[in-house]
C-alpha cells in the first residue's frame, strides 16, 4: 500500500536556522555531485574545485571578471525573484534580457550628442520598456487567459533570439566586416567603467541599487504588498479584495524590464555591440540564482556572485586541469535541482514508516 | 518564384518536412505520454540533446550506428528517471525540476563532448544512417521519393504513432495511465499504483525523447554541435498541446512545424528576401496563438503539474 | 439471520477529536440499516473505517463471522464490500464504461471494452441503473453518475454495499429510481448501509435504523417503531440549551435582500433554487441546516466570489449581484469564511499585514506608493489587544496561531470597519469554548451596534442562541422561518431534514 519506505511529514514550524542552512546544504550537495562526474572524467577533484576558488578569488583579474560575470546574473536573478514571489513563472529572462540589449543598441547607434549621464539613462529606460514589453504579454495572456506562463514565456525566448538573429543578418549586419553582428554604440553611450585596468562597469552598480529597489518596492510598497500576497495565496488575495489580475500584470512588467537592464550592461557596459551571443544563458542562470537565494533580494547579491565565481573559476580552472569549463554548466544545473528538493525540507520533516 | 512549384522542389520540400518532423513526432509522443499521466516534461530539450550527444560518441567510438540509438534511449531513461524522482517522488515544482533536467542534461552534453572530444579544428564527423528506400514502393513518382525513401527512424516514427495510440487508448494500461493524469485521486481509491504509473510514463517518454535526439547526430547531421537540437524540445511542448495529447493529431502537428522548418531552408537555398528567422518563428508564434484559442476549452489531463501525496 | 458486519467497540481519535466512541455496530444479511445523525456525528468516519480508508484506533471487526483487519479499499473491496462515496471518484472524460473497468485486478492488457460493455449492460437491467453507457462522465446528470459509482461497486462483486448521503445530491424522481435500485438489491440478499441525515427517507426505505450522536450510538429503531418526530429528537438531542442571548431591542430595516437567488454548485447541480430573504439591521438571521444543502453556495455568491445564475442581490436598496469581493468589502460588508486558511487569511503573511489587507489601500496606512507601517503596527497592536488574540507579536506568521486566534484575526479585521452587514459561516468550527463564547459575544455587540448579521452555522445550538428569526435550508429551499422562540429544537429539526414548517402539525 505505501510505495516508499519513508513518508514526508508535514512540519508545524520550520526551524529558522533551516532557511540560511539550507543553499550552502544544497551546494555542499551539489559539489559531492559533481565530484563524482569529474572522477569519472578521470581527475582530481578536490584539485579542480580549489582552481575554480582561486581562478576567481585568487588573482585580481580572477576577482575582476567574477564581478563582471555576477553584474547581468544580478539583474536577471531579482528579476526572477521578483517574478517568483508572485508566482509569477518567469522562465523569459532570457529572452527579456536580449530585448533590452536590442533596445540599448539601437539607441546607442544612434549616435546622438547627448551628455553621457543621460544617454546612459535613455539606455536604461528604453530598454526596460523593451523588456517590460516582452514580459507582459506572457503577463496578460496568464491573468487574462489563464495561459500557462512557463510555457510562453519560453516560447518568447525563442522568437526574441531569432529575431535578433534576423536584425544582426540584416540591416544591422556590420558591414565592415559582414558579420552577423551590430557597429559599435556610440561613445558616450557606454557605461563608464569602475575600477581602472578592468572591465568592471556601471552595470554593477545598477544591479546592486535594482536588488535593493527591489527589495523596497516588495516589502514597503502597496504594490510589493499585492504582489506578496498573490503569491502566497492567490484564492485568499482575491477574496480578500486584492485585484489579481492587475498584479499579475504588473509583475510580469517591471520583471521583464528588470531582466532586460541585464541586457543592456551588456552591451553599454561589455560588448558595446550586439552579438548572439552576449548571453550564454544567463536568464537561466537568473533562475538558479533566485531559487538558491530563497527568493530573498538580499541573497540574490550573494547568489549571483556565488555563481560568477563558479563561472569564472571554471574558465580559468579548465586551462589549468584540462577539465573543460562546461562544468560550471553541470553544476548549475546540479544546484537546482538540489536546492529545489531540499526545499522540501522547509515543510516536511522525513519520518521513516515500516 | 516559379522554382517553388517546380516538381523537384515539391519532392524536396515534402520529403525534408518528413525528415524534420522525424524528432518532432518522437520527442512529442514521449511527451504526450508524460503529460497524459500528469507530469509536465520539461527536461525534453535536455534529455534530445543529451541523446545526440550520446548517440554521437557511442557510435563514434563503437563505429555502431545501433549501439549509437540504444545509447540515446538509455540516456534519456537515465534523465527522465531523475525527473521522476524530483516530480514523482519527492513531488517538487515540475516546472523547476524539468529546467533543471534540461539545464543539467544540456551542460552534461557539453561537458562529456569536450571532455572525450577536445576541441580539434575540425570536430569529429560519423558515417550517418543512409536512407531506405523501400523496394519497389519507393519508385512511385513523386509519393514514392517522398514517403519510401527515409531514414530508418523516420519509418520508426511513423510507425510509433499508432502504436503509442494504440498503448493510449486501447490498453488496460493506457487507461490506468490516463485516470491518472485526469483524476489521482480517484485512481488510487480504486487501487491503481498512481506513483509506479507515472514513474513508468516518465519512462516511456525519457526512452523516446533520446530516441529523438538521436536522429539529429546519427541520420540528419554527422556531428555533434551544442545548438543541434536547436529549441525544438520547447516545439514539443507545444505540439503537445496543439495535438490535443493525442498522438494522431501529433504526427500532423509534427508535419506542420517540420514543414516550416524545412520551407524556410528551401527558401533560404534559393535566396528568398525575406529573413528565415521570421519563418523559424512562425511555430512559436502559432503555438502561443493556440494556446490562447485553447486555454479555456482545452482538455489539459485535469492533474497536470499538481504533484500527488496521500495525505 | 446472519450477521454479516459486526464492528465491535470502534473507537477513532484523531488528533483532538474522538470521532467514534466506542461503537457497536452490525448489519444482517439482505437488509438495509440506515446510519442515522447530524454532520460530525461520527457516521463516514465508522464507514471509511470498514472501507479500509481510515484506521481505527481500537475495536474489532468481523466479515461474515471472521475477524479481519482491513487496511486499505483493495482489501475492503476483496471481503466483498464497496463504498460509494459523497464525491464521486470518477474520471471526467472517460466514458461510463472506461470508469468501471479502470483498475480491475482481472484485467489483462488490451482494454476489452466489447466485452465489459455486454456485462454493464445486464447489471444495468439487472439494477435498474440506467445510465448511456458511452457517454462520457462529464456529460451526465449527478444522479447518472451516481448510478455510474454503483455499477462500479457491483461490478467489483460487492454484497456490502455503504451509501454515504447518496441522495444529498438526487431529485425526487431519482431518489425514488434509487430505492428502486436498492429494493432489487436486497432482494438479492445483498446489505446495504444508508448514511443519511434525511427522515423521510431513512424511515421509507430501512429495515433497520442506528442514530448516532457526538461519535456515540444513541439509539437503535425500526421505522415501525419510530417516528420522524423520536428520530429527530434522537439525533439532534433532547438537551434543553438556555437561551443566552436576549432578544434584539430595536430590529430595523431590511438591510440585505436576496431575491429568487438560484446558484449552480462545483458539481454542477442546482444548489439554491430561487430562494429569497431579508436580513434587518440589528437582526442575527441564523440559517439552520445540514452541511450540503446550499449554505456553502449562498456564501460564496454573497461573498462575491461565485456569481449566481439568476436572482438579485440588494445591500440597503443598491443592487450588488455579481459585484467582485472588493466592491463588497468596500461597501462596509464584512465576511466571515467558511474556510479560514484558503479563504479567511493568508497564512504567510504576518498577524499585522492580515489585519489590514483589506484596507491596506486606504489612508493612514499608506501613502500614494507606500505602506505606512508605522500606522499599521500600531493599529495591529491595538486591535490585537482589543480582540484578544493571544499572541507572542504582531510579527509572527498568521498560520502559526490557533484556530480561535485566527478567528479572531479575521474579526478584528472586520469588525474595525464597523461593518452594516456581516455573514458568518462557520464561525466557531473547530474552537474550543472560550474561543466560541468569545466569538458569540462579539456578534452580539455587533449586532447592538446595528449590524445585521447572516448566521451560516452547522451547530443547531448556535443557531437557536443568537438568532432573532431563523430560517431553515434544505435541498436548497426554504423551508420555513420561524422567530426564535416559535418553534421547538425538535420541529428546527424536522424542518432541517426535510419537513416544511406548514407540514409539522401534521406530523406530530
Amino acid at each position: 500500500m505505501k510505495f516508499p519506505k519513508f513518508v514526508l511529514e508535514k512540519r508545524s514550524q520550520s526551524p529558522a536556522w533551516l532557511r540560511v542552512a539550507l543553499p550552502f546544504g544544497a551546494i555542499l550537495l551539489s559539489f559531492l555531485f559533481a565530484a563524482v562526474i569529474i572522477l569519472f572524467a578521470k581527475k582530481n577533484p578536490l584539485y579542480a574545485f580549489y582552481n575554480i576558488f582561486y581562478g576567481a578569488l585568487g588573482t585580481r583579474l580572477g576577482l575582476m571578471e567574477t564581478i563582471v560575470k555576477a553584474t547581468p546574473l544580478m539583474l536577471t536573478g531579482i528579476a526572477v525573484t521578483l517574478a517568483f514571489t508572485g508566482k509569477f513563472w518567469n522562465i523569459g529572462a532570457e529572452g527579456q534580457l536580449y530585448a533590452g540589449a536590442l533596445a540599448a543598441t539601437w539607441i546607442g547607434i544612434q549616435n546622438l550628442s547627448l551628455p553621457v549621464p543621460v544617454y546612459i539613462l535613455l539606455e536604461i529606460l528604453i530598454g526596460f520598456a523593451a523588456g517590460a514589453i516582452w514580459g507582459i504579454i506572457p503577463g496578460i495572456l496568464k491573468a487574462k487567459y489563464k495561459v500557462d506562463d512557463v510555457v510562453t514565456t519560453l516560447l518568447m525566448n525563442t522568437i526574441m533570439i531569432y529575431l535578433v538573429g534576423a536584425i544582426l543578418e540584416g540591416p544591422w549586419r556590420d558591414p565592415a566586416t559582414s558579420w552577423p553582428q551590430s557597429i559599435m554604440i556610440a561613445r558616450n553611450a557606454e557605461f563608464p567603467k569602475l575600477l581602472v585596468r578592468s572591465r568592471v562597469h556601471f552595470g554593477l552598480i545598477l544591479g546592486i541599487v535594482v536588488i535593493f529597489l527591489v527589495y523596497i518596492l516588495l516589502k514597503n510598497t502597496k504594490l510589493g504588498f499585492m504582489i506578496r500576497t498573490t503569491g502566497a495565496n492567490k484564492e485568499a488575495a482575491y477574496y480578500l479584495g486584492i485585484n489579481v489580475t492587475k498584479t499579475i500584470i504588473l509583475t510580469a512588467f517591471i520583471s521583464g524590464g528588470i531582466a532586460a537592464l541585464a541586457g543592456v550592461g551588456e552591451i553599454a557596459g561589455l560588448h558595446y555591440h550586439l552579438t548572439e551571443n552576449i548571453s550564454p544563458g544567463y536568464g537561466y542562470t537568473g533562475i538558479i540564482i533566485a531559487m538558491l537565494a530563497g527568493l530573498s533580494p538580499i541573497a540574490v547579491i550573494f547568489s549571483s556572485l556565488f555563481f560568477g565565481i563558479i563561472i569564472t573559476g571554471a574558465e580559468y580552472m579548465s586551462r589549468v586541469t584540462g577539465i573543460t569549463s562546461f562544468i560550471a554548466n553541470v553544476v548549475q544545473g546540479i544546484i537546482l535541482l538540489v536546492m529545489l528538493a531540499m526545499l522540501l525540507l522547509q515543510e516536511y520533516r522525513i519520518r521513516r514508516v515500516e | 518564384m516559379k522554382e517553388i512549384f517546380s516538381i523537384g522542389f515539391l519532392v524536396g520540400f515534402f520529403s525534408a518536412t518528413l525528415r524534420m518532423a522525424t524528432p518532432l513526432i518522437i520527442a512529442t509522443l514521449g511527451e504526450t505520454f508524460s503529460e497524459r499521466s500528469g507530469i509536465l516534461n520539461l527536461g525534453i530539450e535536455g534529455t534530445m540533446l543529451f541523446g545526440s550527444l550520446s548517440a554521437f560518441l557511442v557510435a563514434y567510438k563503437t563505429n555502431s550506428l545501433w549501439l549509437g540509438v540504444i545509447a540515446a534511449v538509455i540516456s534519456g531513461i537515465l534523465l527522465s528517471i531523475i525527473m521522476a524522482y524530483m516530480t514523482v517522488t519527492l513531488g517538487v515544482s515540475q516546472h523547476v525540476s524539468g529546467l533543471g533536467v534540461t539545464l543539467f542534461a544540456s551542460g552534461l552534453s557539453l561537458f562529456v563532448y569536450r571532455q572525450v572530444i577536445g576541441s580539434p579544428s575540425i570536430p569529429p564527423t560519423i558515417q550517418t544512417f543512409s536512407t531506405i528506400p523501400i523496394i519497389g514502393l519507393s519508385k512511385i513518382p513523386f509519393i514514392g521519393q517522398v514517403l519510401f525513401n527515409q531514414y530508418f527512424l523516420t519509418y520508426l516514427a511513423i510507425i510509433l504513432v499508432p502504436v503509442c495510440g494504440f498503448i493510449l487508448f486501447k490498453t488496460n494500461f493506457g487507461l490506468s495511465l490516463r485516470s491518472v493524469g485526469e483524476n489521482p485521486e480517484s485512481a488510487d481509491a480504486l487501487g491503481i499504483n498512481v506513483y509506479k504509473t507515472r514513474y513508468i510514463a516518465l519512462i516511456i517518454a525519457g526512452g523516446l525523447m533520446g530516441l529523438a535526439g538521436s536522429f539529429f547526430t546519427l541520420a540528419y547531421f554527422n556531428m555533434f554541435l551544442y545548438g543541434i537540437v536547436g529549441g525544438r524540445g520547447w516545439v514539443s511542448i507545444a505540439l503537445v498541446i496543439f495535438a490535443n495529447w493525442t498522438p494522431s493529431r501529433v504526427l500532423l502537428g509534427a508535419l506542420l512545424f517540420g514543414g516550416v522548418d524545412a520551407f524556410q531552408l528551401r527558401l533560404q537555398a534559393i535566396g528568398f528576401r525575406i529573413p528565415y528567422q521570421f519563418l523559424l518563428m512562425m511555430p512559436y508564434l502559432l503555438t502561443i496563438i493556440v494556446l490562447v484559442l485553447v486555454a479555456r476549452r482545452a482538455s489539459y489531463p485535469a492533474s497536470l503539474l499538481k504533484p500527488y501525496r496521500r495525505e | 439471520m446472519e450477521k454479516v458486519i459486526v464492528m465491535e467497540k470502534i473507537t477513532k481519535t484523531f488528533p483532538g477529536v474522538i470521532a467514534n466512541e466506542d461503537i457497536d455496530f452490525y448489519a444482517y444479511r439482505g437488509e438495509i440499516v440506515s446510519l442515522l445523525g447530524e454532520n460530525g456525528a461520527g457516521k463516514t468516519t465508522l464507514m471509511k473505517i470498514l472501507y479500509g480508508l481510515y484506521s481505527k484506533t481500537s475495536g474489532n471487526i468481523y466479515i461474515k463471522g471472521k475477524k479481519v483487519e482491513i487496511r486499505s479499499p483493495k482489501e475492503a473491496i476483496d471481503l466483498g464490500i464497496g463504498m460509494v462515496h459523497q464525491h464521486f471518484t470518477l474520471v471526467n472524460p472517460f466514458t461510463v464504461v472506461e470508469n468501471i473497468v479502470l483498475g480491475m485486478e482481472e484485467n489483462g492488457f488490451i482494454l476489452e471494452l466489447d466485452k465489459a460493455r455486454e456485462k454493464v449492460i445486464s447489471y444495468m437491467d439487472r439494477y435498474s441503473l440506467h445510465v448511456d453507457q458511452d457517454c462520457r462522465i462529464d456529460q451526465l446528470s449527478v444522479g447518472e453518475k451516481q448510478r455510474v459509482e454503483i455499477l462500479k461497486v457491483l461490478f467489483r462483486n460487492a454484497d456490502i454495499l455503504i451509501l454515504d448521503e447518496a441522495t444529498a445530491v438526487l431529485t425526487p424522481q431519482e431518489i425514488k429510481d434509487l430505492f428502486k435500485t436498492l429494493k432489487i438489491l436486497k432482494s438479492e440478499n445483498k446489505t446495504i448501509i444508508f448514511i443519511s441525515h434525511k427522515l423521510n427517507e431513512v424511515l421509507e426505505i430501512s429495515d433497520r435504523i442506528v442514530v448516532l450522536r457526538d461519535g456515540k450510538v444513541v439509539g437503535e429503531t425500526t421505522p415501525f417503531s419510530s417516528d420522524k418526530k423520536s428520530l429527530a429528537k434522537m439525533m439532534v438531542g433532547k438537551d434543553v440549551i438556555d437561551v443566552i442571548s436576549q432578544k434584539s431591542k430595536n430590529i430595523g430595516e431590511a438591510i440585505l435582500e436576496v431575491k429568487n437567488l438560484s446558484v449552480l454548485s462545483e458539481r454542477g447541480h442546482l444548489a439554491l433554487k430561487g430562494i429569497s430573504f431579508h436580513v434587518k439591521s440589528n437582526e442575527i438571521l441564523g440559517i439552520a441546516g445540514v452541511s450540503g444543502n446550499g449554505q456553502k453556495e449562498l456564501e460564496d455568491v454573497l461573498a462575491g466570489i461565485r456569481k449566481p445564475i439568476s436572482g438579485e442581490i440588494y445591500f440597503n436598496g443598491k443592487n450588488i449581484t455579481g459585484k467582485s469581493p472588493k466592491s463588497i468589502i468596500d461597501l462596509g460588508i464584512g465576511r466571515i469564511p467558511e474556510d479560514r486558511m484558503e479563504n479567511g487569511i493568508v497564512g504567510d503573511l504576518t498577524i499585522y499585514e492580515n489585519l489590514l489587507i483589506e484596507r491596506f489601500d486606504c489612508k493612514p496606512y499608506c501613502t500614494s506608493l507606500f505602506l505606512n507601517y508605522k500606522e499599521i503596527r500600531k493599529y495591529a497592536k491595538e486591535l490585537v489587544k482589543e480582540f484578544d488574540v493571544r499572541t507572542p507579536s504582531i510579527n509572527i506568521l498568521t498560520s502559526k496561531l490557533s484556530g480561535g486566534n485566527i478567528q479572531k484575526v479575521i474579526l478584528a479585521r472586520i469588525f474595525s470597519r464597523s461593518p452594516k452587514f456581516l455573514l458568518a459561516s462557520q464561525a466557531t468550527r473547530g474552537l474550543d469554548v472560550g474561543a466560541t463564547e468569545y466569538i458569540h459575544g462579539k456578534l452580539i455587540e455587533a449586532r447592538e451596534r446595528g449590524c445585521g448579521i447572516l448566521l451560516i452555522s452547522e451547530d443547531l445550538d448556535e443557531i437557536i442562541n443568537l438568532s432573532d428569526r431563523i430560517l431553515v435550508l434544505y435541498g436548497g429551499e426554504i423551508m420555513g422561518f420561524a422567530m426564535r422562540d416559535e418553534l421547538t429544537r425538535e420541529d428546527i429539526g424536522l424542518m432541517m431534514t426535510g419537513t416544511r414548517k406548514e407540514a409539522l402539525s401534521e406530523i406530530s
